[in-house]
């Protein structure tokens, strides 16, 4: 298979300085909206901010891909005593918990590093996020070349998850035979 | 489709268990804006002027503004409404954290409370399910206690929690209602959620709020963002400096408090220890402050360190933001940043505010001291024991009675005014610093200073931290000092106010009482107390507006930032006309309830030069200035300018607007 350059986007957290604000959930749901900026709305966000106050826990997490089933397993971590809740550091929109899904439809939600066009020079939770705790960087590697799953069959999968593949293919159906 | 509000508010009736998901008027947000402003014109609308605080008519609303929940930063106040125990007029509490913009987010701009549960109960509102849960399990529990106790019982980590501790269920009068890091303190709200038997209102929202011009309102944001960064890297020199940043009061950042410590007073604001903050001090204070300090936290999408997470050697945790640090320390006359830390704690648990609290365990001592409390009000009770002999027991005891209402903890729970006269015995006396039953800043100065002079006396929320801000509090030394401060000031209403800083002295004919003039503090305290009214409708914290030296909000951004997010047309003028509105409506509310001139007095030792002559000058000039007659009541002219001929019709009927007093 070719080789192709690929550029590796990072958001490096530093969560020792998040003083909990949640201004990344909320210009991450104003910048996704439909128009943009036109809803706020923290729980569509694609960052979350895991918190727990008196444990000392603000941890901001990023939305990763989606996964129809739960893990075998759960892992949970203590780290300079603390204790996280279950699955905390984990990306996966997942059966198993609520976050990272569109309140409305449940549909998952991912982040996509704020992907514009023209391009945004850092994603907008990193842009508002005045005490750097997200930081950008940038870097290409060399990789194969391989196809991506593209967003519309991410969401096709969890579409069929949800409602079944024949739900779904007579819904396709029908608005093919409208157009 | 509603831009900015929610367009629906919460009502519920705790006597009966009705709640109701009502849709408000389009029209009230052009007349009043939100948050304080349009609470306010429900409680004039619905309250008699004659119910009294524990009587069931006794509404309380917990209310949003209008920039909650959208990315207008620091927009994460929460405002409590009710009539006070302690003054008996409509108090305004307010809290950041982060209940507001959950509460928009669950699709209400306000929850307004009827009547009074027979039990007691917390609320439940998640989305569109409102529940009244039975909260007999949560008494006696802790006000910080309690929310987390009720996020793992609905497995809800993300519910943000509004609850009362003992001392709000023993209807306290200083008792507070917290919430996280934030707490409503002043004038007795956790005494009505008390009273009405609500433990807590716990709230999580996973609705859109819209924005009428969601890309002007970021390029907004845009420039306060560019703004904030340079404050925060460019604190203003010459000033001390609490007054050089922005935000609330960086107590939890800042350890040198040799300021506060030498400028604000000990005991019941009776000592200025000069030379308290010694070498000594200056290693232990800071030493052990930062020892407790685990984190430092914000409020909902405010980039600033106000508050604190504490975690203290042994002391249960809690978050801790402003003077509360200092406040229990300095009333017990107790030199220990640990017992700050330590009492601080357990007054979280228990929901007192901590500005008033302190003052009135440290009038006791003084009772004590002078003999006026004796032993028969210092023995032991069915349940607690009798009083310790040293400072901290004493003073520890003091706040675990006056919590529980226990003994003489059940007279001093009404606060020091109501106390004295219950007390008697010639304790009057030691009631020195309070004005409209409240407690006041433990502060005694020299000269008195005619900008603080009305601020003290005429603002409805009777506490000096939330009127004061924009002017600097003194005159600078120096012209160069002044000509530096003028230069970069976009924040001033009309530039030629520079001149007046300019020749502002801090000795002599151009100084305090005589200048600014009295002309000129009529504008800038009218000015001052306008910025803190749009915050107050907005829900904008006043540490990034009125109460900060050149914030990043101001009268010259607020009009383009509120238009943007809700669609209104506004320009300054109208903008200020709309706040001036919910000012007057406040006041004429209030003076129904009694208030007039006789009640608008700093205390009598505030200041130790008085003159007479001036201030009574100044408080006439100032009421002409504002549109009220001579007892402090709006004119009929300027309640008719106003739009509020209602009310001047309301005045008039119970006399106190007569005729020819326009």
């Amino acid at each position: 298979m070719a080789k192709i350059k690929k550029k590796i986007k990072t958001i490096k957290v530093d969560a020792d300085k998040c003083n909990g604000c949640r201004g990344c959930e909320i210009v991450c749901s104003a910048f996704h909206s439909t128009p943009r900026y036109s809803t706020i709305n923290p729980a569509r966000s694609r960052i979350q901010i895991i918190r727990h106050p008196l444990k000392d826990v603000w941890l901001p997490i990023f939305a990763g891909e989606y996964t129809p089933a739960e893990c075998m397993g759960r892992e949970k971590y203590v780290i300079d005593g603390k204790e996280y809740d279950e699955c905390t550091f984990c990306r996966a929109t997942c059966p198993s918990r609520d976050i990272f899904k569109e309140p409305d439809s449940g549909l998952p939600l991912k982040c996509d590093m704020c992907e514009d066009e023209p391009p945004l020079e850092q994603p907008k939770c990193v842009e508002w996020c005045l005490n750097d705790v997200l930081v950008y960087e940038e870097r290409e590697e060399e990789v194969e070349e391989s196809v991506e799953m593209e967003k519309v069959e991410t969401g096709l999968v969890s579409m069929i998850d949800k409602y079944g593949l024949d739900k779904v293919a007579e819904a396709i159906a029908r608005i093919s035979q409208k157009d | 489709m509603r831009y900015g509000e929610t367009g629906y508010n919460l009502e519920i009736d705790l006597a009966t268990g009705n709640i109701e998901r009502v849709e408000t008027d389009p029209k009230m947000m052009e007349t009043h804006l939100g948050g304080l402003g349009t609470s306010v014109k429900l409680h004039w609308d619905r309250v008699p002027a004659d119910v009294k605080p524990f009587d069931d008519e006794n509404m309380l609303i917990i209310s949003s503004g209008v920039l909650n929940a959208t990315p207008a930063f620091s927009a994460n106040r929460t405002v409590v409404t009710f009539y006070s125990p302690e003054s008996d007029l409509l108090a305004y509490p307010m809290m950041g954290g982060f209940f507001s913009a959950e509460l928009k987010y669950a699709g209400y701009d306000k929850v307004i409370f009827h009547n009074k549960s027979p039990k007691w109960v917390y609320i439940w509102i998640n989305n569109d399910k409102v529940e009244i849960r039975d909260a007999s399990h949560l008494v006696g529990r802790g006000a910080l206690e309690t929310q987390d106790l009720i996020r793992m019982e609905l497995n809800q980590p993300n519910a943000q929690v509004a609850a009362i501790g003992v001392a709000g269920e023993n209807r306290c009068f200083t008792a507070s209602i917290e919430q996280g890091r934030s707490s409503a303190s002043r004038l007795g709200g956790g005494a009505i959620f008390g009273d009405k038997k609500i433990k807590a209102v716990a709230v999580r929202g996973t609705q859109d709020i819209n924005l009428y011009n969601g890309e002007a309102f970021m390029k907004e944001m845009k420039d306060m963002m560019a703004y904030i960064n340079f404050r925060n890297t460019n604190p203003i020199p010459d000033v001390m400096t609490i007054l050089s940043g922005i935000g609330s009061p960086q107590e939890m950042v800042h350890t040198d408090e040799k300021w506060h410590t030498e400028n604000f007073m000990w005991g019941n604001a009776r000592t200025r220890r000069r030379g308290f903050w010694d070498e000594k001090i200056n290693e232990e204070w800071p030493r052990t402050q930062l020892e407790g300090i685990k984190r430092l936290i914000s409020c909902f999408n405010c980039p600033q360190h106000c508050g604190a997470l504490v975690a203290y050697k042994d002391t249960p945790r809690y978050m801790a933001k402003c003077f509360g640090k200092l406040t229990y320390a300095m009333a017990a006359y107790v030199d220990s940043m640990d017992f700050a830390w330590r009492t601080l704690q357990k007054a979280t648990e228990y929901g007192v505010d901590s500005f008033s609290t302190p003052q009135i365990l440290a009038f006791a001592v003084e009772l004590i001291e002078a003999g006026i409390l004796t032993e028969k009000d210092l023995k032991a009770g069915p349940t607690w024991p009798a009083c310790p002999t040293d400072k901290e027991g004493r003073f520890l005891w003091l706040l675990d009675r006056v919590a529980h209402r226990e003994g003489i903890g059940e007279i001093l729970a009404d606060g020091v005014y109501l106390a004295a006269r219950q007390i008697g015995n010639g304790a009057e006396a030691f009631d020195h610093n309070t004005i409209k039953r409240h407690e006041q800043l433990p502060l005694k100065l020299g000269t008195m200073d005619p900008l603080y002079y009305l601020m003290y006396a005429t603002n409805e929320k009777i506490s000096i931290t939330q009127i004061e801000g924009n002017w600097p509090q003194g005159a600078f030394p120096t012209m160069e000092q002044r000509e530096a401060f003028v230069k970069d000031w976009p924040q001033l209403p009309d530039d030629s106010w520079k001149q007046w800083l300019l020749e502002w002295e801090p000795r002599g004919e151009k100084a305090i009482p005589y200048f600014p003039t009295i002309d000129m503090c009529c504008h800038i305290v009218d000015w001052m107390e306008m910025l803190h009214n749009i915050d107050d409708a907005c829900c904008v914290c006043a540490g990034m507006s009125s109460f900060c030296l050149k914030p990043p909000y101001h009268i010259h951004n607020y009009p383009r930032i509120i238009s943007a997010a809700t669609g209104l047309d506004l320009d300054e003028a109208s903008l200020k006309k709309i706040v001036n509105r919910s000012r007057n409506l406040h006041r004429a509310l209030n003076n129904r309830r009694g208030m007039s001139r006789k009640d608008e007095k700093p205390p009598q030792d505030h200041w130790k030069r008085r003159f007479p002559e001036i201030e009574e000058n100044l408080m006439s000039a100032y009421y002409t200035f504002k549109g009220w007659n001579q007892d402090g009541v709006p004119t009929k002219e300027r309640l008719n300018e106003l739009d509020l001929g209602y009310v001047a019709e309301d005045l008039e009927k119970r006399g106190l607007l007569k005729d020819g007093q326009d």
